[in-house]
């Protein structure tokens, strides 16, 4: 027989090293699944930067109010080149100016781009006056034309509507409602179907049979007549605000049976594992049950559902406003900048008004991606 | 029987009695109830101060029911269990209460005096939570102990176990599955109990964490003065760990005694053959094995007569038409089978 | 002395994963023979399914095989005059046409959990014909050349193969076949649905059935039934089986010969008998003095085996049984690795103390 081997006694090794590792072990385990998911670390980057962008800084992002009328109407996309005025290049932003035409087809005053006007672009540049959060009264904006050194120029970059107002600040503006809709209606919607799901999975019997016709009856509802009739209910003498709320209420109530079937399913299979039936065999109260047992066991499930329902929900704003029947002006989101296209007239003469669907998709897909990434990070379909 | 049970009352902690417990089958979108899983069909039993009885049975007999609806997890649909507690006597004395009588707020007091160990080492300890959180949660809902005291008594319940004070910050996922069923134990063990119902505690374990499983019970048992209520499907384990032996078919007891008598000299066919059907780790054990034909009866359509009689070879038209009753042929050996006195079945 | 069919030599498996690389099956040898039992047996982790299914080649990622080989003498089904092939299968592509004609062709698996391996929307008649199609051919005469007959072979049709669902079913003991080929796996009851996997197993007339875990989930009663079945049909059909499990008993009244394996080790091999009756390591000896046996009276200790299983990133050296070995030597065991020794003949360990060292 051959020769025993010797190992080396090296140090010995190390289990406390690797429990202690360990011991976050489920959420480390899932960032390092995350991490290792390039789209959905794309689309994290992307969700925050809208967020950041439009949600919080909008008017500092903006070169212009969002309600701001120049009389520069319809004016096209001044693109920005690195040159000087002298033709140089240069690494500073400039962009072109406009020049006022007279369309004879169309009758009226349009805004071309005059290359021979070229003007140099500002950063934190002094502008029209905001407040900042709604708070810090402020007028500096990232970007801008130095007002005091050239009046007459203007930084439309995506050229203006028809009552001469600034898209690229519209769309920063309409970003903001659209995407905190997004979001404040996916939180409701995840309390409302949330609460609903684990007291109908929980308690079972007469309950779940009248939750779970509810959510039936509520899916079974045709959404666009539904919302012709709320829409037409609600006063035109409230406010843009409350009307805001409304219709986030009104897609809330549209949207929570899903997540509520899908938690109810959740507590169901959880309801009958051991460590409940532990719990309950020692005296655990059902609310204890249901908040130190069950719904931590859905959450991981829950946040992905919840992050790919968002998108579902920008989309229904844009559709609905589109439509007329949600935010009107003068509130801005994406959806009541797409209504301005709804004409021919408008596509055919100034398709730039179009510029806003890119950031519709890019915003979706960007959710799309992060929770594609969390579910496949968290896995609450199977593995552990 | 109510002599028997006036005689030895007094190291009598659980006498149950006609116990059932019926399932409802639903259907159709109304939920209407088409017919009855009889998973526990009129049981009675009774356990003794730091004794083990061994339920034993194939799957879907009723074993596992039959603690659980003891301590109330499911409602009862028929039967009396009393228990000797001194928790609602106003003079602190011992005395017997139907568990099946008590209020919520009485059935929660309760639950300090009976404690659950379950099967499965995955999913009976609770992954969100830690280790101290899970030992000390009955604790906590019985608002017994808090702070540095609860911290203490958790420590000497996982040090009694065999683990270690280091593990109280960690999760379940990093123990492996014997070590899991120490934690379960540990937090059965939290409230002092006085019966542990032991649901399978170690059939999910390897054989040789399997053996320091049982080892612990034994041990506690004796430290403490606990009485266990085990239920298991293996027949050696319940042989090593139990003084008297239940043996379960279809939700009755087929048979019920001390676990020498049970083994040696079985009195109902069920039990014979199922202890010839266990494989024998001797490859010398040399036996004609009277393997049972079919499958285990339906709990919601069983068979009249005798539950057991298709699959029994000693059946004659008796078995096939009466339901045999449950008496007690020999002291302390029960037996429900019409034959059980001429019949001469085989021990191991 | 009988006549191999597979022999595994020295073979290890390896699984990279986030943590490091685990070593699932370590130097591993052992060989089935024709027509035989072998057991192999172990807690779980030691390795002894992936050992299995590494002979299959159907390792689950990202597991290899980094050492040694896995040779299976392989004879024509249809023609058994013809030499016997030797193939080596860790040199076969896991996906490659040779592979898939053994892979349930000529070795065939039957798993623990019998509902989640049978298709719950086919019917028992449709998983069999499945097999049917893919591995059986039935033979033709085409002409008689003086005394030799030529043979041609055909797969089987439709209606042969329904016909042939039906007899496997009887032959593996379902009451009722006829119908039965038409029931959906939820429809029959789990012994039932073992017995379905057998039948699957055996339709395609294997040279080797490979049985993980067959058992573990059934009643005792059922567990009987199917083990009675196994032998049966192990008779009649000249089959060589490889029975893994952890269950003492099961192995000792099934094989022939034992495997035993610890952390990925074989760590003994004998005959059963001599297996059971003068254990050589103290792993085994362990084992088999930790379950409880029916019959013997109760109230004892159990011994048990201290420790736990140690963690696959971190085994110790030398032995890897040595922290938890109730004959451990100090400066032995702890630094050396032993070797795989034939103690007695036919009896052999893995362990120093049989070694001169």
């Amino acid at each position: 027989m051959e020769e025993p081997q010797v190992t080396e006694t090296g140090p010995e090794p190390q289990p406390q090293a690797q429990k202690q590792e360990l011991s976050q072990a489920y959420w480390s385990l899932v960032w390092w699944k995350f991490k290792k998911n390039k789209l959905a670390i794309v689309g994290a980057i992307l969700i925050f930067l809208f967020y950041f962008v439009c949600g919080l800084f909008a008017e500092f992002f903006s070169p212009y109010l969002v309600n701001y009328q120049s009389d520069h109407l319809e004016s096209r996309p001044q693109p920005i080149v690195f040159k000087t005025p002298e033709g140089k290049f240069t690494l500073r932003p400039h962009v072109y100016g406009t020049v006022a035409e007279l369309d004879l087809v169309q009758r009226k005053r349009t805004w071309t781009v005059d290359k021979t006007q070229i003007y140099p672009i500002s950063f934190f540049v002094k502008g029209q006056p905001y407040k900042l959060l709604g708070l810090i009264p402020m007028n500096i904006h990232l970007f801008g034309i130095n007002a005091e050194k050239y009046p007459e120029a203007t930084v439309f970059l995506f050229g203006t509507d028809r009552l001469g107002r600034d898209l690229f600040s519209r769309i920063i503006y309409g970003g903001r409602l659209s995407l905190l809709l997004g979001l404040i209606g996916q939180a409701l919607t995840l309390v409302l179907g949330m609460v609903m799901g684990a007291i109908s999975g929980y308690y079972g019997g007469a309950v779940d049979i009248l939750v779970q016709r509810l959510t039936e009856f509520v899916g079974a509802f045709p959404d666009i007549p539904l919302f012709m009739a709320l829409a037409a209910a609600i006063p035109v003498t409230w406010s843009p605000i409350l009307v805001y709320f409304m219709l986030t209420l009104i897609l809330v109530f549209i949207r929570w049976g899903g997540l509520a079937r899908q938690v109810r399913g959740l507590i169901l299979s959880l309801r009958e594992r051991e460590y409940v039936l532990a719990a309950k065999s020692a005296g655990a109260s059902d609310w204890r049950i249901m908040s130190r047992h069950l719904l931590p066991g859905t959450m991981s499930h829950v946040i992905v559902i919840a992050t790919l329902m968002i998108p579902g929900m920008i989309l229904s704003e844009t559709a609905l406003s589109w439509l007329g029947l949600g935010l009107r002006p003068p509130l801005t989101s994406w959806g009541v900048l797409l209504q301005e296209v709804s004409a021919v007239r408008v596509i055919r003469f100034a398709p730039w008004m179009l510029i806003p669907v890119p950031f519709i998709i890019l915003a979706v897909l960007a959710f799309n991606m992060l929770g594609d990434g969390l579910r496949d990070a968290m896995d609450p379909y199977g593995g552990r | 029987m109510a002599e028997r049970i006036a005689t030895k009352s007094e190291n009598i902690i659980l006498d149950v009695k006609g116990m059932k417990k019926y399932f409802p089958i639903q259907k159709g979108l109304l939920r209407q109830v088409v017919g009855y899983v009889k998973a526990v069909d009129d049981v009675s039993f009774f356990l003794r101060q730091g004794e083990t009885l061994g339920l034993v049975g194939e799957s879907g007999c009723g074993k596992t029911t039959v603690s659980r609806t003891i301590i109330r997890l499911y409602e009862p649909t028929a039967g009396t269990a009393y228990f000797q507690t001194s928790l609602f006597s106003a003079d602190g004395k011992p005395e017997m209460v139907n568990i099946f009588d008590l209020d919520k707020e009485q059935m929660k007091r309760i639950r300090r005096e009976v404690a659950m160990i379950f099967q499965d080492p995955i999913n009976s300890l609770n992954p969100r939570m830690s280790i101290f959180d899970i030992v000390s949660e009955p604790m906590v809902i019985h608002g017994v102990s808090a702070g540095p005291e609860m911290e203490e008594t958790v420590v000497t319940l996982l040090e009694r176990v065999g683990l270690r004070k280091e593990h109280i910050r960690r999760y379940p996922h990093e123990f492996s599955g014997g070590q899991r069923q120490r934690i379960g134990i540990a937090r059965a063990l939290s409230m002092n109990p006085k019966i542990i119902f032991c649901d399978e505690p170690v059939s999910a374990l390897d054989v040789s964490i399997q053996a320091q499983t049982l080892n612990l019970l034994q041990d506690l048992q004796a430290d403490f003065d606990l009485s266990y209520v085990f239920v298991a499907h293996d027949l050696s384990v319940v042989q090593h760990i139990s003084n008297r032996v239940a043996v379960m078919y279809v939700g009755k007891i087929a048979e019920l005694a001390y676990s020498d008598a049970l083994y040696n000299d079985p009195l109902h066919p069920y039990t014979e053959a199922l202890m010839s059907a266990v494989p024998k780790p001797d490859p010398k054990y040399q036996s004609e094995r009277l393997i049972m034909q079919g499958d285990v009866a339906d709990p919601s359509n069983p068979p009249p007569g005798c539950y057991f009689h298709p699959r029994c070879r000693y059946a004659v038209d008796k078995c096939r038409t009466e339901t045999p009753e449950f008496r007690e042929l020999k002291p302390e050996h029960f037996v429900a089978c019409h034959r059980a006195e001429e019949l001469k079945l085989k021990g191991v | 002395m009988s006549e191999p069919l597979l022999e595994i030599k020295d073979v290890r498996v390896e699984f990279e994963v986030r943590d490091g690389i685990i070593r699932a099956v370590d130097g591993v040898s052992y060989t089935v023979n024709r027509g035989e039992t072998i057991g192999v047996i172990g807690e779980s982790g030691c390795g002894k399914s992936i050992t299995a299914k590494a002979a299959m080649q159907m390792l689950p990622k990202p597991g290899k095989i980094t050492q040694g080989e896995i040779l299976y003498y392989r004879r024509d089904k249809f023609d058994p005059s013809r030499p016997t092939q030797l193939v080596n299968i860790t040199k076969l592509d896991p996906d490659g046409e040779l592979i898939r004609q053994i892979r349930g062709g000529e070795f065939a698996m039957i798993f623990q959990e019998p509902m989640s391996s049978l298709t719950p929307v086919y019917t028992t008649g449709t998983l069999i014909s499945e097999a049917l199609f893919l591995h059986r051919k039935i033979p033709v005469t085409v002409g008689d050349q003086m005394s030799q007959k030529i043979m041609q072979y055909r797969p089987v049709t439709k209606e042969e193969a329904r016909e042939i669902s039906i007899e496997m079913l009887q032959k593996v003991g379902i009451p009722k076949p006829h119908e039965r080929v038409d029931a959906y796996p939820h429809q029959l009851s789990g012994g039932q649905r073992q017995r379905v996997m057998i039948a699957i197993a055996l339709s395609c007339q294997p040279f080797m059935l490979i049985a993980d875990e067959p058992t573990t989930a059934l009643d005792v009663s059922i567990e009987a039934q199917i083990l009675d079945l196994m032998r049966e049909l192990q008779e009649s059909v000249d089959m060589s089986i490889m029975f893994i499990t952890h269950n003492l008993g099961v192995v000792a009244e099934m094989a022939k010969e034992i495997v035993v394996m610890y952390m990925g080790k074989q760590v003994e091999s004998a005959e059963t008998v001599s297996l059971f009756y003068e254990p050589k390591h103290p792993y085994t000896r362990a084992l088999l003095q930790a379950i409880p046996k029916i019959g013997r009276r109760s109230g004892e200790r159990l011994a048990s085996i201290k420790g736990m299983v140690p963690d696959p990133f971190h085994l110790p050296p030398g032995c890897v049984f040595h922290p938890r070995c109730p004959s451990f030597m100090p400066g032995k065991c702890d630094r050396i690795v032993p070797t795989w020794k034939e103690a007695e003949p036919g009896h052999w360990v893995r362990c120093l103390l049989y070694e001169d060292v």
